[in-house]
């Protein structure tokens, strides 16, 4: 997280102190005022840009004062909205260039490399549009509830906000996630290999509370989601699941949804695949059949090595990786380590996470770390002693249905190498002499 | 002091309310209409923004279109991304062909190879395409590029009229090969813990393959070679 930029960021701030007091006053607390205390990365590239490197060899650590302990700092609200550091710029989501025609239909992942505990920061939370993000203005969006029901109505969002809400951590996957690597090892990231799940507090209004509230006819069997960007983005859930644990929510992680998160409403259909939890969400029609929509016929089913396919396969099954070390984050020197990764199961609880060093001959229990909780995120640890020599790493989630993450080769052989979703094998790293980790497939 | 004093005892108030509150409400809150919130919408709201239409033809409208007014609306609209034959370009979707490729190493999902549905390209084109500008094409325009569509895949013959009649009755060629209940879990691991396998074996690595964009520094918008 701070390793490569340390050096300049300690660096810079003292330079410009002692730039600046070579200037007259006037000038200096202008100097002060515009350069040193206001963006940070504009600063970095632009006024000290041309300084000696003898200027910014400097250390600020012991036995040296930093100059940020010498000075004030800027104010409240300097940043009525806060963002990270500018030192942390590169943690950032990132996209894969040739794998979509255009970045409006397209994908960014989250760099879980650079996260820590399990919860998503809202500009971190990777994105999934089918046409672009809509700019919604929340005083003009409806929500239309309709089909076989009693009372059809339409909703504002300020009529959404008068009803009972819930808050609940769940993560969401596309399950595209890892679709590159059925036939075998491509990319060399973990952002790019694992990167589309993410995880928040999502606090909204209960589908079923929706429901109760139009009056469901006895023949509604599905309810027929619709979102209001430009793809008019559509998925057709069961009954079952829509009164199970489905929310329409507005919040994501205490503020308002983001907008590439489906503001001001999205679906959330928990341990579902991310496609159902339809963003902008502004219709619900209750019906008695599925609806057979794009997103649930050509795209989102499952081809299998003969040929034939699997629809509505809607849940994420558990799955697991470890998110340090990997290929963006590799060992530095032989010596003690903490192994750390993400579960989650789309069925419930992780129950336990295995790792093993020895590409999976042999296998240690890790540490849940709290909270464990149903279809969230569950971050685990494992302490381990590098020898410097050349190992394997894996993980292995157990959930709370007993399932166990399978290898690459039984997904395989079961499905085939062409199903591009649901691809939940336990992923190995190597890690070699130098420290280096590659993503790597075992035969 | 005073004033105080007064906040609080409005505090509590506030607070004896809000605890009654869930009590009352999970009481009532079975009958529709309860919260009593939002508007009725009219039908022609309802008519308006219910765009769906199901394999059994239901929310097709009124109206109809030929394969050959299709191809004139295809090459306006369609072709720059699809190709002038449905072939595809660069990375937008290939519509046409692909037949007998599912089962092959390289399979080409197509309208004709692969949708299960006629009524889904209806749907689908008439809510997002083109892609520049959804919801563009009148009725009777979806009707034809989705008639030009099918005969660009040999489904119906030159001379096919689609409309709400004829677009349920049209058999798609995979339509027989989907799986509609989710078999899974169909992998069964085993938890082992120790000596799990007799040799371990690296298959393939990622190293050298050089596709994986930048991981660090500004986003990389080129090509990867």
């Amino acid at each position: 997280m701070f390793g490569k930029l340390r050096r300049l960021s300690l660096d810079v701030p003292k330079t410009a102190l002692e730039e600046s007091q070579k200037l007259p006053s006037s000038e200096r607390r202008h100097f002060l005022r515009n350069g040193l205390f206001t963006a940070g990365g504009a600063m970095v590239g632009g006024a000290f840009a041309g300084l000696a490197p003898g200027a910014l060899a400097k250390t600020q650590y012991p036995p040296e004062n930093p100059s940020w302990t010498l000075s004030l700092g800027p104010g409240v609200v300097a940043d009525p909205y806060g963002m990270p550091s500018p030192f942390e710029k590169e943690v950032i989501r990132r996209n894969v260039p040739w794998l979509t025609a255009d970045k409006v239909s397209s994908i960014s992942f989250t760099p879980l490399q650079h996260l820590k505990g399990i919860i998503t920061p809202n500009g971190l939370f990777f994105e999934r549009h089918h046409a672009g993000r809509p700019e919604v203005d929340p005083q003009q969006h409806r929500l239309m509830i309709h089909g076989l029901v009693d009372r059809p109505i339409i909703l504002s969002m300020e009529d959404l906000q008068r009803l009972p809400s819930v808050s609940q951590i769940n993560f969401i996957e596309c399950p595209a996630n890892g679709g590159m690597e059925w036939r075998g090892a491509q990319l060399n990231s973990l952002q790019f290999l694992h990167g589309m799940v993410s995880c928040a507090e999502w606090t909204g209004v209960r589908l079923s509370t929706l429901l109760q509230e139009v009056g469901m006819k006895p023949e509604g069997k599905w309810v027929l989601a619709e979102g209001a960007d430009g793809a008019a983005m559509t998925r057709s859930i069961p009954m079952e699941k829509a009164l199970d644990d489905v929310i329409v929510a507005y919040a994501q992680n205490g503020e308002a949804l983001r907008r590439e998160q489906g503001y001001p409403i999205r679906l959330v259909v928990p341990g579902w695949e991310g496609n159902t939890h339809v963003k902008w969400l502004r219709r619900l029609e209750v019906g008695d059949k599925p609806w057979m929509q794009r997103e649930e016929t050509s795209k989102y089913t499952d081809l299998l090595g003969d040929g034939t396919a699997r629809g509505f396969t809607w849940v994420m099954e558990a799955k697991s990786v470890i998110t340090s070390p990997c290929p963006e984050m590799p060992l530095k020197e032989k010596g003690v380590y903490q192994i750390e990764g993400l579960a989650w199961s789309g069925k419930g609880k992780v129950k336990a996470v295995d790792v093993s060093v020895d590409g999976g001959m042999n296998w240690q229990q890790a540490q849940l770390r709290e909270p464990v909780l149903s279809k969230s995120l569950t971050r685990f640890v494992l302490e381990w002693k590098w020898d410097g020599n050349p190992a394997l790493l894996q993980s292995r989630v157990i959930d709370e249905t007993g399932y166990v993450q399978p290898t690459l080769g039984q997904l395989r052989e079961a499905r085939g190498t062409n199903s591009i979703y649901h691809k939940n094998a336990i992923q190995t790293w190597k890690v070699n002499a130098d420290g280096s980790v590659v993503n790597v497939q075992l035969s | 002091m005073f004033s105080f004093r007064k906040c609080s005892l409005k505090l509590a108030l506030v607070c004896s309310g809000a605890l009654m509150l869930p009590l009352a409400s999970s009481a009532v809150a079975e009958s529709a209409g309860y919260y009593g919130v939002g508007e009725t919408p009219t039908e022609e709201q309802i008519a308006a923004w219910d765009i769906d239409i199901r394999p059994d033809g239901t929310g097709l409208p009124e109206g109809s279109g030929s394969v050959d007014e299709g191809m004139a609306v295809y090459e306006t609209y369609c072709a720059s991304c699809h190709g002038a034959f449905g072939e595809g370009m660069g990375r937008y979707p290939k519509l046409s062909g692909g037949e007998g490729t599912l089962a092959e190493d390289r399979p080409e999902k197509t309208v004709g190879s692969y949708w299960p549905y006629a009524s889904t390209l209806w749907d689908y084109i008439h809510r997002a395409m083109p892609f520049f500008a959804p919801q563009s094409l009148t009725d009777d325009q979806v009707y034809a590029v989705t008639a030009y569509v099918l005969n660009l895949n040999y489904i119906v013959d030159g001379d096919f009229v689609a409309n709400k009649e004829t677009l349920p009755k049209v058999e798609m060629p995979n339509s027989g090969n989907f799986v509609w209940e989710d078999p899974r879990p169909d992998v069964e691991n085993e938890r082992c813990m120790s000596d799990c396998k007799d040799e371990v074996n690296v298959a393939d690595s990622s190293e050298g393959k050089n596709l994986t964009p930048r991981t660090t520094g500004p986003l990389d918008e080129g090509l990867v070679e």
